[in-house]
């Protein structure tokens, strides 16, 4: 080992390209591993400094039991992915300690590649994938530095090899990321762990849960529609479906199976792709109503669209809906749903409910009568509604606080219905989303979370209404950083008053968009698709491992050839090629330099027998006898180089 | 130096055309050939003005100068010196010869026989005479002009091959033409003008021109060319023996000198055509088959190698 007598050693190097590739650790692991690591790098940097001397043997195998036990004490196991990866990155940065020669050296650069992939079991964004980046570069310059024993040639030189070899395998990367037969399923399971803290709407709903859903600025899905966008009043966009009421909390029912949809289209389809983040739900959010569920999904008889199983990973499909229909008839089960209350709770709202149905035998008067309530009565909306802890939350909400968000209005809306006599449901979703000018789609986020009820009427079937739009009619014209008070608190992201801000987070989120659909989504449907679009019709994975193949050997073939190109096409002679192209250009003119003919004459006889030309051919004659008989200069090349090319006989 | 190699070697051209008219191109190439550390062989007819060239060189740089006229009883002592005994100091004592000065004009060299020739050459080659037993060394700077009547003339002793080598260029003269003539016939007479004329370079000025000239830079790509040209001497079926690497030497060398001349500091391929003829012109040699292939075409042969 050498000691630091140069700024940066190429051992020193070595630790910094291993702190990248550990450093995003920070974030997913245990707090105290990194740090662990850290302590464990700086050490070994005072060893290379000569200030410290390497721990001893015996330390070192104390502090790998340690390390091993303090895993198992945190995760409970070794394996799976916090476990495994926690113990991966400590053991590196052991290993650190007790590095000797070249071959741990290389050692601890192959440990680093492989952190750099542990990173992607826990985050995929782009931002993520440019700084990893930068750790494969670093640590590739490590390895070119390793295989330069002693570390006299300098680090920007390792650095510029190192990104020359990765600029190289460039190509390769793109024929094997675009060509390699993916799998329907993913290649192998998450650990189950890597899914915890997603987070998104649920089969529950109590006072608090969606208001809490919108302090979140995650995405929870992207809309792109195959037509005109329909208008900010009509984006309700169907989830969980909540009929069953304990006086507290919603749950959801799954409606029954039903095979054709009992309802009629009014209007026209619209179509739309929807890109969903990943949920651990099985709900696919699509427009009031959907018309057709996509592959490996099903429509319940309330109007679900269902996945087969928790969408785990980021899933893009096509739907339609129709934005005007009709739904037939009530049945039995639905009726006797529709209208359950439990026995004694919120009697006060009960009562009401039933007044108000007394007064007037008109369901539809009486959802007039209770939307007039809420816009009378110095109801607000608020992001921030008192707690409600007692027995009664309806009635403590609908005569006391009078302050609530979304799930509040709906909440109450529907056990008022209830109680007159009309099957109501409450419904939850999303409302809105934001448009993407820059990439054409609607970016719906947690934040767009909202809960919205619906009444059965007779002659008109399930008909929405939203309390709250009666409420805050601006919380579904403009959504909802408009719609609430201006001392609520509102994450930082959800005011739009800085237009530029808002600009940054749309190209931001056009960027990752595209990152999700194109790299982290790129499944074989894309796959097949992209191939489609090439002109390759449907191949099968044979077709295109063989294609794989092919396209890597003449990739690679490709690399030989230029690398054993004869070496007189060298640097040297690239002033010779300029000339020759400069020589051909006013061949075609009829000036053909003789074979015999020297750069200085060919440049006289130019310009006598064409006098227009006589000063840009005595310029570049100029340049190309400097740059091949004299001491050339790279500028001087390039500039002959431009003269060139820019050169119009 | 104060002036640059260009306008230096301009003024000397200029002078020296003053005195030999229409002759630019032959005076250019002389001085190249002093400025490449070479001795120069004109090769014309009597009468056309070879010795009035090289003593209007030696007068122009100011060189000591002396005249050997070769004849065919010249013995190589007539040249070198020879020891006489001095009966004051009851010793011999060595008189210098001709060859003793800084420019020798060697006039009608294959007047004399092999046997004076080859001292002559010698001492051109060694820089140095040999002369009973002790070696004296010549003055510096050391030229020969030596002159020489086209072989076909009677009485002449043809220079071998080997010795031809030794001359870095051979340059021939020719008629003036109808207007250098026309003057010539006008104007005084030559000799006493270049009595008249004053030096106009200084041996200063001459030996940092030799030296500038050494350092006139040779690309890759040029030597490409050189090595084209020579290898095509020696695979050419219709030349006898290719160009030695002396005469690969001498072509790079003078090269580089026209090269200064020309106010450059690289040499082109240009500058290797301009010297072409006057290096390697007598250094070729017809294959047998070819008879008597006049050199200006075998030159014109090696014009066409292509240029890389």
């Amino acid at each position: 080992m050498r000691p630091g007598r140069a700024p940066w050693s190429a051992d020193e190097f070595l630790l910094l390209a291993l702190g990248l590739a550990v450093a995003p650790h920070l974030f997913h692991l245990r707090p105290w591993v990194v740090p662990l690591v850290a302590v464990a790098g700086l050490w070994r940097w005072a060893v290379l400094r000569r200030r410290a001397t390497a721990p001893g043997r015996l330390l070192l195998m104390a502090a790998t039991v340690a390390v091993t036990v303090g895993v198992l004490l945190s995760h409970g196991t070794l394996f799976g992915r916090d476990a495994g990866v926690s113990l991966l990155t400590l053991l590196t940065g052991l290993k650190l300690l007790e590095a000797r020669g070249r071959r741990d050296v290389l050692l601890l650069v192959f440990l680093g590649y492989f952190l750099v992939m542990t990173q992607f079991l826990f985050a995929q964004s782009v931002f993520l994938a440019l700084f990893l980046v930068l750790a494969v570069l670093a640590l590739t310059a490590a390895l070119v530095g390793a295989h330069h024993p002693g570390g006299e040639r300098c680090l920007a030189v390792h650095l510029r090899l190192a990104g020359k070899m990765l600029l190289q395998s460039l190509p390769l990367m793109v024929v094997l990321f675009v060509l390699f037969p993916r799998l329907p399923g993913p290649l192998w399971h998450m650990p189950a762990d890597a899914r915890s803290g997603m987070t998104g709407l649920s089969d529950e709903m109590s006072p608090g849960s969606i208001s809490r859903l919108s302090q979140s600025d995650e995405v929870a899905f992207r809309v792109e529609f195959d037509g005109p966008r329909p208008k900010a009043s009509a984006l309700y966009w169907r989830g969980p479906v909540l009929w069953f009421f304990d006086g507290r909390r919603w749950k959801a029912g799954f409606g029954p199976r039903s095979d054709t949809l009992r309802y009629a289209a009014l209007g026209p389809r619209t179509r739309y792709f929807v890109t969903l983040e990943p949920s651990n739900k099985p709900w696919l959010f699509a427009l009031d109503l959907p018309a057709q569920a996509p592959p490996r999904a099903r429509i319940s008889s309330d109007f679900q669209v269902l996945a087969a199983a928790p969408v785990l990973s980021r899933l893009r499909y096509a739907m339609s809906s129709y934005l005007d229909y009709r739904t037939e008839a009530l049945t039995a089960l639905e009726r006797r749903w529709g209208l359950g209350l439990p026995t004694g709770a919120n009697p006060r709202a009960v009562a009401l409910g039933r007044a108000w149905r007394q007064e007037s035998g008109d369901p539809e008067a009486v959802v007039r009568r209770a939307l007039r309530y809420f816009r009378d009565e110095n109801f607000v909306y608020t992001l921030s509604p008192p707690l409600l802890p007692g027995p009664n939350p309806v009635d403590d909400f609908l005569f006391g606080s009078r302050r609530g968000f979304c799930e509040h209005y709906a909440g109450s809306f529907v056990v008022l219905m209830r109680a007159a006599g009309i099957p109501a449901r409450v419904v939850t979703g999303y409302q809105g989303g934001e448009f993407n000018a820059f990439g054409g789609y609607l970016t719906v986020r947690q934040s767009d979370a909202h809960a919205w009820a619906e009444v059965w009427l007779e002659g008109r079937g399930w008909v929405r209404v939203d309390p709250t739009a009666a409420v805050s009619p601006s919380r579904v014209e403009s959504g909802i950083a408009a719609a609430l008070p201006a001392p609520d608190p509102i994450p930082g992201l959800l005011r739009r008053d800085s237009p530029w801000l808002q600009n940054l987070r749309l190209g931001w989120d056009f960027l990752n968009g595209g990152w999700n659909l194109w790299v982290l989504s790129y499944n074989q449907e894309r796959q097949l698709q992209l191939l489609a679009g090439l002109g390759f019709g449907i191949v099968s994975w044979r077709e295109l491992g063989l294609g794989l193949v092919a396209a890597v050997s003449a990739l690679l073939g490709g690399f030989a050839l230029f690398m054993l190109r004869p070496r007189r096409g060298g640097r040297e002679d690239a002033p010779l090629r300029s000339y020759r192209r400069f020589c051909r250009k006013l061949a075609r003119v009829g000036l053909e330099r003789g074979e015999a003919e020297g750069p200085r004459d060919f440049a006289v006889r130019v310009a006598a027998q064409r006098p227009d030309l006589a000063v840009a051919a005595g310029e570049i004659t100029a340049l190309y006898i400097a740059a091949r008989y004299g001491a050339g200069t790279e500028g001087g090349l390039r500039e002959l180089r431009r003269r060139v090319a820019a050169f119009r006989p | 130096m104060s002036m640059n190699p260009f306008e230096l070697t301009d003024r000397v051209v200029a002078y020296a055309g003053k005195v030999v008219l229409g002759k630019e191109r032959q005076i250019r190439l002389a001085l190249a050939c002093l400025l490449a550390q070479g001795h120069l062989l004109i090769e014309d007819q009597p009468g056309v003005g070879k010795t009035t060239l090289a003593h209007v060189l030696a007068r122009a740089l100011g060189l000591a100068f002396h005249r050997i006229q070769f004849t065919s009883d010249l013995l190589p002592a007539d040249i070198l010196g020879v020891s006489v005994y001095d009966r004051e100091s009851a010793s011999f004592k060595f008189h210098p010869g001709p060859i003793f000065a800084q420019l020798v004009l060697a006039d009608e060299i294959n007047r004399a026989t092999p046997k004076t020739q080859s001292a002559l050459l010698e001492a051109m080659e060694e820089r140095q005479v040999t002369a009973e037993g002790e070696t004296r060394p010549l003055p510096s700077p050391f030229f020969v002009i030596a002159t020489q009547n086209p072989v076909q003339q009677i009485g002449t002793f043809p220079l071998p091959e080997s010795q031809l080598d030794r001359f870095l260029m051979c340059v021939e003269l020719g008629y003036p033409d109808r207007q250098a003539e026309r003057a010539l016939l006008q104007g005084e007479d030559r000799r006493g003008m270049i009595e008249e004329l004053a030096p106009c370079l200084s041996a200063e000025e001459l030996k940092a021109l030799q030296e500038a000239a050494r350092r006139v830079n040779v690309a890759d790509a040029l030597l490409d060319y050189l090595q084209a040209l020579i290898g095509h001497t020696r695979q050419s079926p219709r030349l006898q023996a290719g160009l030695s690497p002396r005469a690969g030497l001498a072509l790079l060398h003078s090269a580089q000198a026209w090269a200064l001349m020309e106010g450059r500091a690289l040499v082109l391929p240009e500058d290797v055509q301009a010297i072409l003829p006057a290096v390697a012109g007598h250094r070729l040699r017809p294959a047998a088959r070819y008879g008597d292939l006049p050199r200006a075409e075998m030159v014109a042969e090696l014009l066409q190698v292509p240029i890389p």
